[in-house]
């Protein structure tokens, strides 16, 4: 039977919870925005690295 | 296996489906072990607050594992020059701090209503801050050295002496007397603790352990893109 009432500890249970999925919440939220930012990056700089070596064949598929 | 994850493509290819699977291993295990947190009964003696353990105990766990991860990956990186070592020693470090956090915090929120106090400078607790103070060191040390190759060394020479601190943490509570109760999972003779509350706290502990290793990938990968970018910004730029 789930039981979600601490009674006279709540004070302490709820904020523990609370805390836990937060900073949880915060390593899952950083951890994918920062891969996500680098991934867009190197794929914007190597973009921009094939239009600079091979600005006539842009559209072509690269060697 | 290590070897062969070692080298940063393969690493990239086996993580790209390694790290969702796992990710999802671990929303399942957690929320089995929530359930299961609050389905199990009222502990005689310290009654609802029984149900922190839970949370606290996976906390500290990953706190000393993520650290023996951080000073294993320093290890490679200082001895063996591995290309990942000190992509994966870095990944690790926010996430040790947020579990060595996490278990401050749950500690001392249970501490108040069991112990009286919040905190006292017994040597278990004291040790765990200072392992705290250990992350938070190495990711200073990584960014106050614009060299990236002396930043990492310094910071790997640092995880690794800090790595003293781990058996101290774990026999703390033999070694002096400390407010902190002593061992009662992993302990000579076995467990002390009835089913009921070993498999919320297993499946929570394997939960943590199954989300570390997912965003511990996510990081590593992360921060080969990192170097990746800076590789070709270089090139854009000379």
């Amino acid at each position: 039977m789930l039981d979600l009432d601490p009674g006279k500890y709540g004070a302490f249970l709820w904020p523990a919870f609370g805390i836990s999925a937060l900073v949880i919440g915060w390593m899952v939220v950083d951890s994918l925005s920062s891969a996500r930012r680098w991934r867009k990056e190197v794929q914007r700089l190597e973009a921009l690295r094939s239009e600079t070596l091979w600005p006539e064949t842009k559209d072509q598929p690269r060697p | 296996m290590f070897q062969a994850l070692a080298n940063p493509q393969r690493f990239m290819d086996f993580s790209r489906w390694a790290a969702p699977l796992v990710g999802i291993k671990a929303v399942i295990l957690i929320a089995i072990g929530l359930w299961l947190t609050f389905t199990a009964p009222e502990d005689y003696q310290q009654g609802d607050t029984v149900r922190m353990m839970f949370i606290h105990v996976p906390a500290a766990y990953m706190a000393m594992f993520c650290y023996a991860c951080l000073g294993g990956a320093s290890f490679m990186g200082l001895v063996f020059r591995h290309s990942l070592a000190d992509a994966a020693g870095r990944a690790c470090a926010p996430l040790g701090a947020g579990f060595t956090f996490l278990a401050l915090i749950t500690g001392s929120l249970w501490g108040r209503p069991m112990w009286g106090t919040w905190w006292v400078w017994d040597a278990r607790m004291t040790s765990v801050l200072v392992l705290f103070l250990l992350y938070i060191g190495y990711m200073a040390l990584q960014a106050a050295i614009d060299d990236e190759v002396k930043a990492a060394r310094a910071a790997s020479i640092l995880a690794l002496v800090g790595l003293i601190n781990l058996p101290i943490i774990k026999f703390s509570v033999d070694w002096w007397n400390t407010l902190h109760q002593p061992a009662s999972v992993f302990r000579a003779g076995g467990p002390t603790m009835p089913a009921a509350y070993l498999w919320p706290l297993a499946f929570m502990a394997l939960g943590y352990m199954a989300l570390f290793g997912s965003l511990w990938m996510v990081r590593v990968r992360s921060e080969v893109w990192r170097k990746r970018a800076n590789g070709l910004a270089l090139q854009a730029a000379g």
